[in-house]
């Protein structure tokens, strides 16, 4: 697996898009659809190929300013982690 | 918002939903191919009686506001729709992630820049092995090299792919050329489907099941492949269930996750659910989408545990695999309402048993079936391969 260092760029691989469903935000991609709730919503639409894995943190690091700023990061890899493991991302 | 929040960043889609998840359109009986294993019913849909693209249209538009993700544009070939560019492109306007599942085979690349263009979302290409004689000997047509070919287009588009194997006993030994063509390819995502014995697969179960030792042989493939390519390609595999303990949790429980509609227009809740003659299916020409969901008969006579029977009514797994398949339990007890027959607690499994004694007494192994492969290419000697035709 790519490492995910905190200057690589991730970026949302090709079929893999924000929908809409029921009112609520969705992952769509290849025989899955992931539930995205504020936190999540805010990683995926930084997955451009523009925001390193670093500014990402500290975005939303600022974004969530009341939460231990170590959990936000180590969330933010772990959802990372989880969207390279369903092929979901590639790195710039 | 605080940390906890984060602690529910990932949840999956799941099953508590009312509605379904996905539209499989099986939007002609067409094809090029004569697969002996097709999903597709005995008797074809004709042409003459295949819905048009307007009431397609209505059905996508109704589809999305039902709450249904996906749809996934099957057949029969897909393509063989002259207006498949636009189906697609309807579908993906009224909101829906786009799914092709094709051969390949009526496909150029003017066509496929304008399928991508009109929003394709995920491009799914069915092979039938890993070399021209495995594909003509499977689909009694020429079609491996045009699928290396679009294989090629698609590199260089932006696009998912998928690539998917129906494997049986005459190609799993060339698992590993098959995952080598996945991983000189585009795809992200690569399925290794074991035949399910409906339809044409039924006809042709005899030679189609695999032994014992080359199920075992492909599990342990698949799950060295995984690990190796993780990150890189997702790879995934469909099991026989004639060789499982207990039945798949068939479409997710009937009329739960799934709806299909046929070439003219019917819901079912699976592609062989008009095997159960007793059925009366709705057609999306008379009744909303929504209207069909909640109230077809075929669609409620076989949700939720009602219409159970022992051992299923009081067993523990009844909401995991929900019975099993209703079309296996008609194929091979002829009642739809008993258990799974590929269920070791149903009193119809000696049945599935003594099949697979067959099949493993009569070729001994792997090595004999790759013998008799072999000496089959080398003589040229007819296999008795039930072919699917084509509608008229």
């Amino acid at each position: 697996m790519t490492a995910l260092s905190p200057d690589s760029k991730p970026r949302l691989a090709a079929g893999v898009r924000l929908g809409e469903n029921n009112q609520q935000r969705v992952l769509l991609m290849p025989e899955r659809a992931l539930r995205l709730n504020g936190p999540s919503l805010e990683i995926v639409q930084r997955c451009d190929g523009n925001h390193t894995v670093a500014q990402i943190v500290s975005e939303l690091q600022q974004l969530y300013s009341k939460a231990q700023p170590e959990k936000v990061e180590s969330d933010i890899r772990g959802y990372l982690e989880l969207l390279q493991k369903e092929r979901a991302l590639n790195f710039e | 918002m605080g940390p906890r929040t984060f602690a529910g960043c990932v949840n999956a889609m799941t099953n508590a939903t009312s509605n379904p998840l996905a539209l499989i359109a099986e939007i002609t009986h067409r094809c090029p191919l004569h697969c002996v294993y097709c999903s597709n019913p005995l008797e074809l849909t004709a042409r003459a009686v295949e819905l048009p693209t307007e009431t397609w249209s209505r059905v996508f538009r109704e589809a999305a506001d039902l709450g249904v993700l996906q749809i996934d544009f099957t057949g029969g070939e897909p393509l063989a729709r002259t207006d498949i560019v636009e189906l697609v492109r309807l579908a993906r306007s009224a909101g829906l992630y786009v799914n092709l599942i094709t051969s390949g085979l009526p496909l150029d690349e003017p066509k496929l820049d304008a399928l991508l263009a009109a929003g394709l979302d995920h491009f799914q290409l069915s092979f039938q092995g890993a070399d021209e004689i495995i594909a003509a000997e499977i689909s009694n047509t020429k079609s491996h090299t045009q699928k290396l070919r679009v294989l090629e287009w698609l590199k260089s588009r932006r696009v998912a792919v998928t690539l998917n194997f129906v494997i049986h006993r005459h190609n799993l030994r060339q698992l590993p050329e098959m995952l080598a063509i996945a991983e000189s390819s585009s795809a992200t995502r690569v399925e290794f489907a074991h035949v399910q014995y409906y339809g044409w697969a039924f006809a042709n179960r005899e030679q189609l099941l695999p032994t014992r030792a080359q199920l075992d042989q492909s599990l342990a493939f698949f799950q060295q492949a995984q690990q190796r390519l993780a990150g890189k390609i997702r790879v995934e595999y469909v099991v026989p269930d004639y060789y499982a303990k207990y039945p798949k949790p068939c479409m997710g429980g009937w009329g739960r996750k799934l709806i299909l509609i046929t070439p003219s227009g019917e819901a079912l809740p699976c592609h062989a659910a008009k095997i159960i003659s007793k059925l009366q299916f709705d057609n999306v020409k008379d009744r909303s989408l929504a209207e069909i969901w909640a109230n077809s008969s075929a669609l409620q006579k076989f949700r939720g545990q009602s219409w159970m029977q022992e051992p299923c009514k009081s067993c523990d797994r009844r909401e995991i695999d929900f019975g099993g398949c209703r079309c296996q339990a008609m194929l091979l007890s002829g009642d739809s309402a008993a258990t799974d027959p590929v269920c070791t607690l149903s009193p119809s499994r000696p049945q599935v048993d003594s099949q697979l004694t067959s099949i493993n007494n009569g070729l001994i192994s792997a090595a004999v079936t790759a013998t008799l492969d072999a000496n089959r290419q080398a003589h040229a000697a007819p296999t008795p391969w039930r072919y699917r035709v084509n509608p008229t």
